[in-house]
């Protein structure tokens, strides 16, 4: 019996990995009185469904697809959270 | 001799590279990213351009393209496979050349004049250019900072596998780890850049150094072919 599952990864670049568009966010801060907000990291979050037999087979599949596509595990980590809908 | 341009959604080089694979005195035929056939062609080019509207990661969608398959087997079969600019991105996401092409460091996209110091003449991919010359062609791109850990990077240079660097007066234009603009593959069949040499193979586009890179691959395609 397959069930739908959704989930979301959101995918950071590592620590100690220059990230030029945090950087560039962070350049504005000032002009928005926000000089005491720092560490800007820019990342993104990829939600998708997957149809499986149970929620350990569609974890596993989204495992797989995160560390072979979704992110690149040289340069980004990355979380995997089971979201409702 | 024939070389095959890969065309992904998204390419825009293609047609550029293919003339000026026709300048350097081969056949040339556009692949669309579909085929799962490389036209018997004998070397392969990934042009530049934005793949798949570079998505996810410059070149991480290309990766999976039906005609990579056969991009593949022809790599591991030791034909001789180009990519440029976001050719170089897809063969890095494909794992076919080590390391990653990161945002430029400069936070802009940069699209310009750079030198490039030619590192081996004994490869597929250099051996027409003449001794002491170096090449003078045009970037752009936004990712094009190449990035390995360190001791990779130690690696790569020990086994001869940058082809090319940044090299002043213009310099590095992108913040690339030890000035790299170009690689290989360990067995020195596969090579990307980031720089255009097909937007610089006519003297009339303002050099035509590029050409020496297309003409390189040729005759190496005559002189596989000679030897087979």
């Amino acid at each position: 019996m397959s069930a739908t599952f959704r989930f979301s990864v959101s995918i950071m670049p590592r620590d100690g990995i220059l990230d030029p568009a945090g950087r560039a966010v962070e350049a504005a801060l000032p002009q928005l009185h926000a000089s005491n907000v720092h560490a800007v990291r820019v990342g993104r979050r990829v939600e998708l469904t997957v149809e499986a037999d149970s929620a350990e087979s569609a974890r596993q599949t989204v495992d797989a697809l995160a560390a072979d596509f979704l992110a690149n595990p040289l340069i980004e980590s990355w979380e995997i959270e089971a979201i409702g809908g | 001799m024939k070389v095959a341009v890969v065309v992904f959604p998204g390419s825009n080089c293609d047609r550029d590279a293919a003339h000026a694979v026709r300048l350097a005195g081969a056949e040339a035929e556009l692949v669309w990213h579909e085929r799962t056939d490389l036209g018997a062609a004998d070397a392969v080019i990934i042009p530049g351009g934005f793949a798949h509207g570079d998505y996810l990661r410059a070149g991480a969608i290309a990766r999976f393209s039906p005609v990579m398959g056969v991009v593949r087997e022809h790599a591991e079969r030791g034909g001789l496979l180009l990519g440029i600019c976001n050719g170089f991105q897809v063969l890095t996401e494909a794992r076919l050349l080590p390391g990653v092409l990161r945002r430029n460091t400069s936070l802009r996209f940069e699209n310009r004049w750079v030198r490039l110091a030619v590192e081996r003449r004994d490869t597929p991919f250099t051996h027409a250019i003449p001794a002491g010359v170096m090449l003078r062609m045009p970037i752009a791109h936004g990712e094009g900072a190449y990035w390995l850990p360190d001791a990779d990077l130690d690696r790569l240079e020990a086994s001869g596998q940058v082809l090319f660097r940044y090299a002043v007066p213009e310099g590095n234009p992108n913040g690339s780890l030890r000035d790299i603009a170009g690689v290989t593959n360990e067995r020195g069949n596969v090579c990307g850049l980031m720089p255009h040499p097909e937007r610089a193979s006519e003297a009339l586009l303002g050099s035509d150094d590029g050409l020496l890179v297309m003409r390189s691959l040729v005759e190496s395609i005559a002189e596989m072919g000679a030897a087979a």
